[in-house]
């Protein structure tokens, strides 16, 4: 009997140790990163794997879009805007044993402004006059003009704090502030951090984290079903979802991104410079046929160049309904009668190669004839975004809050409006987050109005994660995968 | 012997400068500058110049192709645009992955076909031969990528027994050929198709030669005049299809490196092209034509140790 009760003992503890939450997270990526230094490249999965995991900056942006305080704790904004005094956090010290303080924060902003720097964000950073160390606790940031976005700014990955000893070498070894340290980058295959046991902060609950890159959907569903990963929060697969919605062993959430897709329109080239030709294409756009067709009904339909989860969206979808009879009428008013001959440049993700397939026929539909042009990123960087050698072209714009690029007449939209810029100025010098938001809500108002370009719809993300995972982010305001508070639950 | 190695030599260094200036030359004329790539939509003018500078982009032409070449002579590839991390290292890196796939493929079609195409011959015309070249029709004519997928389904999502990708490293043997099972054997299938055909035709072919008809005459069986006459004789194109799969799997199976999502040698070149990191995409071509050349020299002094009338001819 007593023998019985210790076997069953056994047994029961035995079960338990195998019924313990695990404390590694395997995390699916579509594509591997460049390199691991966010200050130098542009590319998301920079982000996707260091932000807020690695490297740290003084603001942080939370899974709702919001600036949260990171190494600085709190901050003072002066009465014109023009003076910000942060408190950073104290006792916070960098992979490598480094002491984290004020002088890393004037080192690491002064290189990525510097003359030679390589920053793909460096225009961030363009702002500020000058970085004053008051104390190893307190930097000053003084700037050239109001910059209401400033503090938003800093939260970027672009603007993550780096110790001078570690700087060069972060593409290969990242050494940051963060909860997670780097273990190691097996190239081509997947990157492994594990918890930084003397983190200044909340200890992130996994031991360690796994980020796999695997390119292909198919492979992207193999490996979710396999259990070789256990998240892929930036799934690339559509098709697939409804088969991973019906399996309990998964959890399905649709959420949003930053990334407006647009039909990206030459306002400055005939007959694109014509407000009647724009608004034409805007009427003969049915956003709903192509989120459907295109992207198997993810994502949102925009009126304007703004995500609809951010608080000051405004929606204005109904401004220009799908109304081909209006579209040709409008045609006609401007001198086409018989519509026009036009070429479409699309680049390689789905969303434009396909989209691109059905806007085509929209226009058809109302007598704009388009050429449909398949373009490499290579090509498209060079003749449409640099060259300004196009028509039309369909891309996502994924940076966060980028109304502000229709106020630069050398972008490639070419458009040029004084009304526009000055709503971006009174935006850069309000502080108060309800002006701020009026402003936001009459600029988008206004592009909408111009139909700068055609607002197609918001790229949805589809995160599907094994259903025990909790607190991975739902929508992506900023691209990361930030594990900072990721857990099994029991 | 030694003129004619020396000769073939000359020529595989001349071949080897030709591919260097095509390669070159190719990647010149192709669109796309690296560092635009690099740093995205919202980089400035002045932060592309600076990495451009840093890359070693601005120098002339000619002289970009001269240091490079110098450099490889060397040994010294170069660093990576976007790994930033040197090229040899990253070579290194895949080639433990792409090298043993290779053999691993390559060991599994030889060890499937030869025995295949024998029986094949041996019963020509028969049950046992009609069914082997409907099997082989039909290997021939299913893409290796869908195999990869039918043997995912049914190994990894279905019966669990591997993993659906990705590769542990060389720090477990096991595990690493466990990883490699799956995409060795969707890479091995289509091309024991290829070598059973190649091995059988061959095996016929000879068996209607004088000499075997000798044999048979000096009293032997069918069955003992395929086995100790016929079948080295029949080994000398299939061991060229041989090498020529080596060659073939070592860079031609990105697509199955995609399935399985393997950090192999083929897709280390097709990020290289996507990413514009040219110089990646440079060595490994380089590395490649090395390779092949190499194989194709190492066919022909073959053929020609095996054959004087070879070495007499090419005089």
């Amino acid at each position: 009997m007593k023998l019985f009760t210790r076997t069953a003992a056994a047994l029961a503890m035995m079960i338990g140790a195998a019924q313990a939450a695990p404390t590694h997270l395997t995390v699916g990526m579509q594509l591997e990163p460049p390199n691991l230094d966010p200050t130098a490249g542009a590319a998301a999965a920079i982000d996707e794997v260091t932000y807020a995991n690695i490297f740290e900056g003084l603001t942080r942006i939370g899974p709702d879009g919001s600036v949260r305080p990171a190494l600085a704790r709190s901050w003072e904004v002066s009465e014109d805007g023009l003076t910000y005094v942060f408190h950073l956090v104290e006792g916070a010290r960098f992979h490598d044993g480094a002491a984290f303080d004020a002088s890393d924060v004037k080192f690491s902003f002064e290189r990525a402004m510097a003359e030679g720097s390589t920053n793909a964000q460096k225009g961030l950073f363009e702002p500020i006059e000058k970085i004053e160390v008051l104390d190893p606790a307190t930097v000053r940031i003084t700037l050239k003009r109001p910059t209401g976005q400033f503090l938003f700014n800093m939260g970027w990955g672009d603007a993550v704090i780096v110790d001078p000893a570690s700087a060069e070498g972060n593409a290969t070894h990242p050494i940051g502030t963060g909860p997670f340290r780097f273990r190691n980058w097996v190239k081509g295959d997947s990157v492994t951090i594990e918890r930084n046991p003397d983190y200044w902060g909340t200890p992130a609950r996994l031991e360690s984290a796994t980020f796999k890159f695997i390119a292909d959907p198919t492979a992207a569903l193999a490996a979710l079903m396999a259990g070789d990963v256990d998240a892929f929060p930036g799934y690339p697969s559509p098709e697939t979802v409804p088969q991973l919605q019906a399996d309990p062993r998964f959890e399905v959430v649709m959420g949003s991104t930053e990334g407006e897709t647009i039909l990206s329109t030459n306002n400055a080239r005939p007959p694109f410079d014509d407000l009647r030709v724009r608004r034409a294409i805007a009427h003969a756009i049915d956003r709903q046929a192509i989120i459907d067709g295109a992207m198997f009904g993810v994502g949102t339909p925009i009126g304007s160049h703004f995500a609809p989860h951010n608080p000051a969206y405004v929606d204005l979808t109904g401004l220009y309904p799908h109304d081909p009879d209006k579209a040709r009428a409008l045609l006609a008013e401007a001198g086409h009668p018989n519509g026009f001959k036009a070429t479409l440049k699309l680049p390689p993700p789905s969303y434009a190669r396909r989209g691109g397939e059905l806007v085509a026929a929209q226009l058809r539909e109302v007598g704009i004839d388009l050429t449909i042009e398949n373009v490499e990123w290579a090509q498209w960087l060079e003749q449409v975004f640099r060259g300004k050698d196009y028509d039309l072209t369909i891309v996502s714009h994924t940076e966060p809050m980028d109304i502000g690029i229709y106020a630069r007449p050398d972008y490639y939209f070419q458009y040029d409006n004084p009304a526009f810029r000055k709503l971006m100025q009174d935006l850069n010098a309000a502080v108060d987050p309800a002006r701020r938001a009026a402003i936001l809500g009459a600029a988008q108002a206004v592009i909408a109005e111009d139909a700068v370009n055609g607002f197609l719809f918001q790229l949805g993300k589809i995160g599907v994660w094994n259903a025990k995972v909790k607190g991975l982010w739902h929508d992506a305001p900023t691209q990361a995968n930030d594990l900072t508070a990721v857990y099994w639950e029991d | 012997m030694i003129a004619f190695l020396v000769r073939r030599a000359a020529t595989l260094a001349l071949t080897l400068l030709a591919a260097t200036a095509v390669i070159f030359v190719m990647l010149e004329v192709a669109p796309g500058d690296p560092a635009v790539t690099m740093l995205g939509l919202n980089a400035s003018d002045e932060a592309v110049a600076a990495l451009r500078a840093e890359l070693g982009l601005n120098a002339p032409p000619l002289e970009r192709y001269l240091a490079w070449l110098a450099g490889m002579l060397r040994g010294d590839f170069g660093v990576s645009y976007t790994y930033r991390t040197p090229i040899a290292e990253l070579i290194a890196d895949r080639l433990a992955v792409s090298g043993p796939l290779t053999l691993y493929a390559l060991a599994l079609s030889t060890l499937i076909a030869i025995p295949a195409g024998v029986h094949a011959a041996a019963h020509r015309g028969r049950a046992a031969d009609a069914a082997t070249l409907g099997l082989v029709q039909i290997g021939v004519a299913t893409p290796n990528f869908w195999v990869a997928m039918l043997l995912v389904l049914a190994f990894s999502t279905g019966l669990r027994w591997f993993s659906a990708g990705g590769f542990p490293g060389w720090g477990d043997p096991l595990e690493a050929m466990r990883a490699l099972t799956l995409p060795a054997v969707s890479l091995a299938l289509p091309q024991a198709a290829i070598l059973t055909r190649v091995m059988r035709s061959a095996l016929i072919e000879t068996m209607s030669e004088d000499y075997i008809r000798t044999a048979r005459a000096k009293g032997l069986s069918e069955r003992q005049a395929l086995r100790r006459h016929a079948l080295r004789n029949a080994m000398i194109p299939v061991l060229t299809i041989i090498g020529m799969q080596f060659s073939f799997l070592l860079a031609g199976a990105v697509i199955i490196e995609n399935v399985f999502f393997l950090p192999g040698l083929g897709r280390l070149v097709f990020q290289g092209v996507v990413q514009r990191d040219l110089i990646v995409v440079k060595s490994v071509l380089t590395l490649l034509v090395l390779a092949v050349t190499l194989v194709t020299l190492a066919v022909d002094a073959a053929y020609a140790a095996v054959d004087p009338r070879l070495r007499a001819r090419r005089r």
